[in-house]
Formats: C-alpha cells, sequence, structure tokens
C-alpha cells in the first residue's frame, strides 16, 4: 500500500470515531417515549410544533410496558405518552414522574383483514366466530397482551365475543401494536385487531378493510401521558402543544376521541 | 434514508474495533501460544456470545448497566449520565458481543505462525514485544484483519441487543438496524428498502475489501 493511500484509510477509520458535529443541535432535543399507536398522529404534531415553535423533539415509539421498563432502568426519556393510564399510574406511585400526567385521548380497535383475506370484517366480529369455527382462521395477530395496552384491549374484545379459547393457536403476538399491524396485513394472516388510529393511515388504509369494534366488548383505551422527572423547557412546552387545539384537530383527525377540555 | 442512524451505526463500529484491536491481538495472541488452567472454559465464554439470542444477552446487560447496579452507580459517579440508553452503554455492550468476532481470527491466525519460526526468534534474543512486532504479528495479520472487519460488519447488523440496552434514541442510540426496524413499523416499505440495500452494500464492500488486502499481504510476504 502506498503511504498515501494508507493516510487515507487510517483518515476514514478515525472519521468513524469521530462525534457527527451536525447531529449536535438534534442531540439535545428532548426524547418523547409514545405508543406506538400514536405512529402517525404523534410525527405529525411533532412536525407542526417545529414549525410553529422552532423547537423539536425527538420521538421514540414502542410498546407502552416496554416504555415503562425503560423508564425504571432509567432512559431518559422526558415526556412519555402512554397507551393505557394504568402504567403511568404505577410509574408516578413509584416517583419517576413529575405528577399524575393528563389524559390526552382515548384509543379505539379495529378488526382489519387484508385485501384478499376471506375475512370480511364486521364491528361484532361475526365473520371471524363464523370461519373459526369452520377451522378456516390458521393466523390471527394482536399485539402481545402482557405488555401492550392494544393487545390486552384485544384479547378483552375477543372474549367477551367467545372466541379467545378457539383463535389462541392461531394468534401471531407483535411486540406492540405497529408490529401487529404489520403481521395482520402481511397477507399470510387472516387479519388482526390493532389501533383505529393506524388503520386509518393512508399507509395501511390502502392495504385492506377494517370493521370499527364497539366499545362495549372491551375497557376503555385511556391513554394518559405525563412528564418525567428532569423534563426540561422543551418536553414542558410540546407537552402544553398536545393540548392546544392543532394538535387536538390533528389527533382526530387520526381516530382518537379526545377527553373534555 | 435515515443518515443520523447510518453514522451512528458506523460510528459505534469504529469503536467497537478500535477498542477491540488491541484485545484481539493479545488475547487471540495468548489463546494461541499458551497453556493453562482452565482455558476450554475462557474459550467457551468467550463463544458464548455467539449462541446466546441477543435479548437474552441485552436483559443481562440491561440489569448488569443499570442505574441500580453497582457498575451503573460507577460510571454515573465518575462521568455523569447513564450508562444503559446512552452511547457508551452501546459501546461497552457492543465490544462484549463482539469477542468471538474479534478474537477467534486473530488466534487462528496466531496459530498459523510456525513454531520454529518464533523459536528461532527467541534464540536470536528478540525481545517478546519485537517478536511480536517483526515476527508473528506480520505473518498472523491476515487473521487479525478478518477480525476486524467481522467486528465491524457484525456491529453494522447488530439488533437485539441494541433495541434492549438503546432505547432507540435517535441520534444517540438509534442504529440503522433499529431505523430499518422502525421504518418496517411505520409502514415505510421503501425507506427500508433503501437502509438496507445500504446496509448490505457496506458489509459486502468491508468484507471484499478484507479477501483482497489479505491477497495482496500474502503475496508480498511470500
Amino acid at each position: 500500500m502506498t503511504p498515501t493511500r494508507r493516510r487515507l484509510l487510517l483518515a476514514a477509520a478515525l472519521a468513524c470515531l469521530v462525534p457527527p458535529r451536525l447531529a449536535a443541535a438534534q442531540q439535545t432535543a428532548p426524547v418523547v417515549a409514545a405508543a406506538s399507536d400514536l405512529q402517525f398522529a404523534l410525527t405529525e404534531i411533532a412536525a407542526a410544533f417545529t414549525r410553529d415553535t422552532g423547537q423539536s423533539v425527538r420521538l421514540s415509539f414502542g410498546s407502552t410496558g416496554n416504555f415503562a421498563r425503560q423508564i425504571r432502568a432509567g432512559a431518559p426519556f422526558e415526556l412519555f405518552l402512554a397507551a393505557d393510564e394504568s402504567f403511568v399510574a404505577d410509574l408516578d406511585t413509584e416517583g419517576l414522574t413529575e405528577d399524575a400526567g393528563d389524559l390526552y385521548a382515548l384509543g379505539r380497535i379495529v378488526l382489519i383483514a387484508p385485501k384478499g383475506s376471506a375475512l370480511t370484517p364486521d364491528p361484532r366480529m361475526d365473520d371471524l366466530a363464523r370461519m373459526l369455527a369452520e377451522g378456516r382462521i390458521t393466523r390471527f395477530a394482536i399485539a402481545n397482551p402482557d405488555h401492550a395496552p392494544y393487545g390486552l384491549r384485544a384479547r378483552e374484545a375477543l372474549m367477551a365475543r367467545g372466541l379467545w379459547d378457539d383463535i389462541r393457536p392461531a394468534l401471531v403476538l407483535g411486540e406492540n401494536v405497529s408490529q401487529a399491524a404489520q403481521f395482520a396485513l402481511s397477507g399470510d394472516a387472516a387479519g388482526g385487531i390493532i389501533a383505529l388510529s393506524l388503520a386509518l393511515a393512508p399507509e395501511l388504509a390502502e392495504r385492506g378493510e377494517f370493521a370499527l369494534i364497539p366499545q362495549d366488548l372491551h375497557a376503555p383505551l385511556r391513554q394518559r401521558m405525563v412528564l418525567l422527572k428532569d423534563a426540561g423547557e422543551v418536553a414542558r412546552a410540546f407537552h402544553a402543544y398536545l393540548q392546544g387545539a392543532e394538535a387536538r384537530t390533528v389527533m382526530t383527525r387520526h381516530g382518537f376521541e379526545l377527553p373534555e377540555g | 434514508m435515515d443518515w443520523t442512524a447510518l453514522a451512528l451505526s458506523l460510528r459505534l463500529a469504529g469503536w467497537t474495533v478500535a477498542i477491540l484491536l488491541p484485545v484481539s491481538i493479545l488475547a487471540g495472541r495468548a489463546l494461541a501460544y499458551r497453556r493453562f488452567r482452565g482455558k476450554r472454559l475462557v474459550e467457551a465464554l468467550i463463544m458464548l456470545p455467539l449462541v446466546l439470542p441477543p435479548t437474552v444477552f441485552g436483559f443481562y446487560l440491561l440489569t448488569a448497566f443499570g442505574g441500580a447496579s453497582p457498575l451503573g452507580q460507577l460510571w454515573t459517579q465518575v462521568f455523569g449520565g447513564q450508562l444503559v440508553f446512552s452511547f457508551p452503554g452501546l459501546v461497552l455492550a457492543s465490544v462484549i458481543f463482539n469477542l468471538p468476532f474479534a478474537i477467534q481470527p486473530a488466534q487462528r491466525g496466531f496459530e498459523a505462525v510456525a513454531v520454529d519460526l518464533r523459536e528461532a526468534a527467541a534464540c536470536c534474543g528478540m525481545s517478546p514485544l519485537r517478536r511480536l512486532w517483526r515476527i508473528e504479528l506480520p505473518l498472523a495479520w491476515p487473521g487479525v484483519l478478518t477480525a476486524l472487519v467481522l467486528t465491524f460488519a457484525h456491529t453494522l447488523g447488530e439488533f437485539g441487543i441494541v433495541l434492549m440496552v438503546g432505547g432507540s434514541i435517535p441520534g444517540e442510540t438509534k442504529t440503522v438496524a433499529i431505523a430499518i426496524y422502525d421504518s418496517v413499523q411505520g409502514f415505510d416499505d421503501r425507506g427500508a428498502a433503501i437502509m438496507s440495500a445500504v446496509l448490505v452494500g457496506i458489509s459486502l464492500a468491508a468484507i471484499m475489501a478484507t479477501t483482497w488486502l489479505s491477497a495482496r499481504i500474502g503475496r508480498r510476504l511470500g
């Protein structure tokens, strides 16, 4: 190897170790942990927030239960938007949050089927019951009920319709509701139960059909957000922005019902 | 295409390689030449990350690095800030997880150096350090180089541990593998496809570069 080439190679190797200066401004933006049903709505609200205030936040989407666990392990999130308020209540009891938080939305679940599926979604899941009885459901996706609130509500709805025991062998569990949606629309599954906010997104709407599951089949998805200890100014500003008129309009458009106030 | 995530992955791989380079040389050489009690156990321990599921490993690391652990507390006292969900935490996890990829090929490289050559060098009165630098390293170099490239490429693709210990924080712990996962979940198939292709390209280039370099080195020495 020539000395010039050797020097170039060394420079390239060293460049890998240098912190990227370009991202320095972004590094200080607070990190918001959000339930994955907020994937599309919150991305839109965050963009509007940056446009209106010039400040930015970093969004991390995942399952509510996993975030709660990471917060206990010391994850540096400043704002947490949970899909179910019980997780916020637990963190509050443990003294990890600033207060008891605010109710920001009520989530809904839908039965969804990919294009070409034999399953026709209807609100009370009658077609699903019929296909199950005929033994024609081999794959059905929900989020993992152990730590994902949408999975928990999906289980409740299936139990309320008396379908849980029959559908269990066919279940594929998503790590969060986004992944459940991914599985449900993969084409290999007959369908699944996911968040209305995801089903309404254009990226999903073109891939399948869905029906809103009535609220008497499951407990409400009371979604609560909370500022965590050590939350900075930008996180507080975003928290306030989320309760403003524009953010509320976006949330409604994405299929969330809003609490009074 | 998430350039921040790609830059972060490259930086993580760079640090992992930089830390593991001396480790692979020293540990690889020791395992190749020394006989000692419990050598098989040490070798097995180094190989463990190869067979353990990354999530199991990530879980242990999360427990070992967490704010409640002695290591986590020591880190916070000395440097401030958290070890888990931070870039230094990722580097530490990545170093441990890459031990087999860094040490194994280097060990094979040192084993390939002929015994009589080493003994001749010792008889000529060369110091151990000089022996390592002038005789062993030039001959074991292809193995060490393979170790470095494997470590680099493997770090770029690592997913399970980063997800457990990292927490997907943009610009800090969201590597390109996580970014691909996130874009699939966000139904951004195009973004996922582009990032995956870039990752495949870089890994392929790295591996091809090693075979090319070893061939050149082989020719020069032969």
